[in-house]
């Protein structure tokens, strides 16, 4: 069977299956006890054992394998959840990954994995007296194991007197026609009873992909010899050996396992094992995804906006021809259309979880290794971003987590010295905020040492000893973003290599966010970063100003308002209005932009109240439009430094109008 | 090395023009233009080419040709040279012909009024006399960056 085709699915689906099997073992970590966590873990490494075999990574197959054994013992209460244990479980996760990852650079997925087996089966014996069933699964490359429901139909059709044999047949290595010779022996066997499983499958055997040797699990009444010289019978079949299958054995881990063998039996009855092993991840999996190119989602956008642009045409149409069959269907085409321009939106977003997901193991592995302890709290995993952000924003946050682990918390000891617990705790929280996503990164450690930072910025030249003692503690604590700063006394591995906050900064910037921090000496410090919800799509309010629109960022708004013409004042030659008690300067979009006249002022103007940092102004417009959703489209570069236009966006009706760049309209 | 070359003629005032097919991605009729505010003159603003925002060029008032009305014949010819696409508003688009290259010229001191940096070379095809343009040279941004500062606001 070609197995190219299959991959990508694979590596991406194994690459799910870790990440969860990670999350779930940190979970186990926290409540060892509970067992619904290592059914959880139990059949993510099922499936992931099931498909690397399909695909023929011994390798990574065999390390799952005694994982599960592993996972099974823990299941059974044959051995209690130790960090030992996870230890092993860990490094047996990061050979999977790394193994996962050669693959995916094309590799062979090979890897020496034998010491880590042998952990597992050390861990594994060390508790219990192995039974004799496992040992004989350890080279799980050739020995038959059967999955809940084959075992099921041998353990009944033996209550009904059918006996169940392992059969190993040799053809005679000159066999030219090996699929023919397999196919006479398949019906030889279906006259007399019934085949369970092949291996390899029936389809590689069809196709003639095995060397000279398979095997077969059958179900049939005749005994064993009679079966033997049934088959020999078949031209060319060198050899023949039936051995019967151990019920007990079978018995045995069915009862172990039935809590789930319930819902395989739902399983087609030609299911074979790798099928099995797909239903049930089908079930435990809770969102099903495919993946796309992000070039094939613009492509998606782009026709879509052809679409909206015919529909707005087709909807004057319909106001001209006035019938109202054509005005209910467009009504609703455009009603569809509307949701569809939702999805297609909503589609490039997904939930920082992705980036989050893996900190905690991070956070885990270097807390270990720096001798501190550190809890890692995260709410909000949920809150979207687009993707490109996402991309963007992993190596920025790993950085400052390993910030705070490495300067922020302290040692055990020195913590308890100070009356603080001696686990030290992290939050990373992300959250909306209007148009943009925050995400924070608090920890209860030392905080910032503001005479440190400024020896440090004097000694790297950064600053001046006059300026140093005029800078306010939010002004000290910026000092940490300029290139070529690092307060670690010691340069150790995890943070402190020079490339500092300045890098994290940069990037950032390069988002479209800002980053900032505060900290009390004593208690802790607080990175935020705000970063734009997309880098595509945002809201913006739509105004009029005579007959052309502009669409102005909803997150430079304040307010919208109408005042009267007499509430206009002057002030310094500056035309300004009171807004709220402040005085706001106004700024007449139409003189600042020399749009031809097309309308009569009217007795009242409509303002938009916009705002940089805490600087004001009152854009004056000549109506509103109202809100919307737009998708940002740059200017290209023919027109790259227009004044005051940020870009340009494509309206429902097909036209563009121009993005205000409210930053250049407030001095 | 081809010694023919296709190049597409379009007319602006008296004069006819020729630029290279490669460099022409398609020719458009007069639509609605979105006006970019304080810009130079020969930018007439931004029209919506199938979801890409293409800024248009008027190309008479960017060769200081007096600027007459649009009219059913006006076309829209976008090009596209190295990174930078554009539209150039051209009195009308009417032919496709080959160019050998030995009836090329290089271009005289001034002709139609077009200053010579931005002709590529004149070729001469039994009466008509074609004016190949310089692309890169009429696309050249720096001549858009005379941009008045703000004076309002605070």
């Amino acid at each position: 069977m070609e197995m190219t085709q299959y991959l990508d699915i694979f590596i991406e689906e194994s690459k799910e299956h870790l990440q969860a099997i990670n999350q779930q073992v940190l979970l186990l970590e926290k409540s060892p006890e509970e067992l619904s966590i290592v059914n959880e873990i139990f059949r993510s490494a099922h499936t992931l054992k099931g498909m690397s075999a399909t695909m023929g990574y011994e390798d990574l197959a065999n390390l799952t394998h005694c994982m599960e054994n592993v996972l099974d013992a823990i299941r059974n209460k044959k051995i209690i959840v130790t960090t030992q244990v996870l230890d092993v479980l860990f490094t047996s996760l990061d050979h999977l990954e790394a193994m996962v990852v050669e693959i995916s650079e094309g590799g062979s997925g090979k890897r020496d994995v034998s010491e880590t087996v042998r952990d597992l089966e050390a861990l594994e014996k060390g508790e219990i007296t192995m039974s004799a069933a496992h040992q004989d699964d350890k080279p799980a490359a050739l020995s038959q194991s059967f999955d809940q429901y084959e075992k099921q139909i041998i353990l009944q059709s033996k209550e009904q007197g059918f006996h169940a044999y392992e059969l190993s047949i040799s053809l005679r290595k000159d066999c030219i026609l090996k699929a023919a010779r397999v196919y006479m022996v398949f019906e030889v066997i279906e006259q007399i009873g019934e085949i369970i499983k092949s291996i390899p499958s029936v389809d590689m055997l069809e196709a003639e992909q095995f060397e000279s040797d398979f095997k077969l699990s059958i179900l049939t009444k005749e005994n064993g010899e009679e079966l033997k010289q049934r088959i020999l019978k078949v031209s060319e079949v060198a050899e023949v050996v039936v051995s019967e299958i151990n019920t007990e054995r079978l018995n045995d881990s069915v009862l172990t396992e039935s809590d789930h063998s319930s819902e395989k039996l739902n399983a087609a009855p030609e299911a074979k094992k790798d099928d099995a092993s797909a239903t049930s991840a089908g079930g435990s999996a809770a969102g099903k995804t495919i993946r796309v190119n992000i070039e094939r989602l613009d492509q998606l956008m782009n026709l879509f906006e052809e679409l909206v642009i015919d529909r707005g045409r087709l909807e004057e149409i319909s106001k001209m021809l006035k019938s109202t069959e054509l005005n209910e269907t467009v009504e609703r085409m455009s009603r569809v259309s509307g949701d569809l321009q939702n999805i297609i939106l909503t589609m490039r977003m997904v939930p920082v979880e992705q980036v989050f997901n893996r900190f905690p193991r991070m956070v885990r592995g270097l807390a270990k290794d720096l001798g501190k302890n550190v809890n890692l709290e995260i709410v909000g995993a949920e809150t979207e971003l687009d993707r490109t952000v996402i991309d963007e924003i992993g190596d920025p946050l790993v950085h400052l987590l390993r910030n705070s682990i490495d300067h922020g918390i302290e040692k055990p000891s020195v913590r308890s010295a100070s009356g603080k617990s001696e686990t030290g705790t992290i939050y990373l929280r992300a959250y909306h905020s209007g148009n943009h996503v925050f995400i924070e990164i608090e920890d209860d450690g030392a905080g910032i040492n503001r005479q440190k930072v400024l020896e440090k910025a004097l000694e790297n030249g950064i600053i001046t000893k006059e300026m140093s003692e005029n800078l306010s503690d939010k002004q000290c604590f910026e000092l940490l973003f300029a290139s070529g700063f690092s307060t670690a006394e010691v340069i150790s591995d995890i943070s402190g290599r020079g490339v500092g906050l300045d890098v994290v900064k940069n990037k950032i910037e390069s988002l479209g966010g800002s980053i900032s921090v505060d900290s009390t000496a004593g208690f802790g410090t607080i990175f935020s970063i705000q970063l734009p919800l997309t880098l595509s799509i945002m809201s913006v309010m739509l105004v009029e100003v005579q007959k052309e629109k502009y669409a102005i960022p909803l997150s430079s708004i304040i307010e919208t308002a109408i005042i009267k013409k007499d509430e206009v004042l002057s002030a310094h030659n500056q035309k300004v209005m009171d807004f709220r008690g402040r005085v706001v300067p106004l700024v007449f979009m139409k003189e600042i932009f020399e749009v031809p006249s097309a309308m009569e002022a009217s007795e009242y103007v409509p303002v938009v109240v916009v705002r940089k940092g805490d600087k004001m102004a009152a854009l004056v417009v000549d109506s509103f439009i109202g809100q919307q959703e737009i998708v940002l489209k740059s200017l290209g570069q023919y027109l790259s430094s227009v004044f005051a236009i940020s870009g340009a966006t494509i309206l429902g009706d097909g036209q563009v109008a121009l993005i205000l760049d409210c930053n250049a309209l407030i001095k | 090395m081809l010694n023919e070359q296709k190049v597409i003629i379009f007319q602006l005032k008296d004069e006819e023009y020729a630029v290279p097919v490669q460099e022409v991605k398609s020719i458009e009729r007069m639509q609605h233009i979105t006006r970019i505010p304080r810009t130079v003159s020969f930018v007439k603003g931004v029209i919506n080419l199938r979801g890409v925002v293409t800024p248009i060029i008027d190309l008479r008032s960017r060769f200081d040709i007096e600027e007459t009305g649009y009219t059913d014949r006006t076309r829209i010819i976008i090009v596209s040279v190295g990174t930078i696409e554009a539209g150039l508003i051209v009195d009308s688009a009417n032919d496709v012909i080959d160019l050998e290259a030995d009836s090329i010229e290089p271009p005289p001191e001034v002709v139609g009024g077009v200053d010579a940096e931005y002709i590529q070379g004149v070729a001469k095809i039994e009466k008509r006399l074609l004016i190949l343009l310089n692309l890169t040279k009429v696309l050249n941004p720096e001549k858009l960056a005379v941009l008045q500062p703000l004076e309002s606001g605070k």
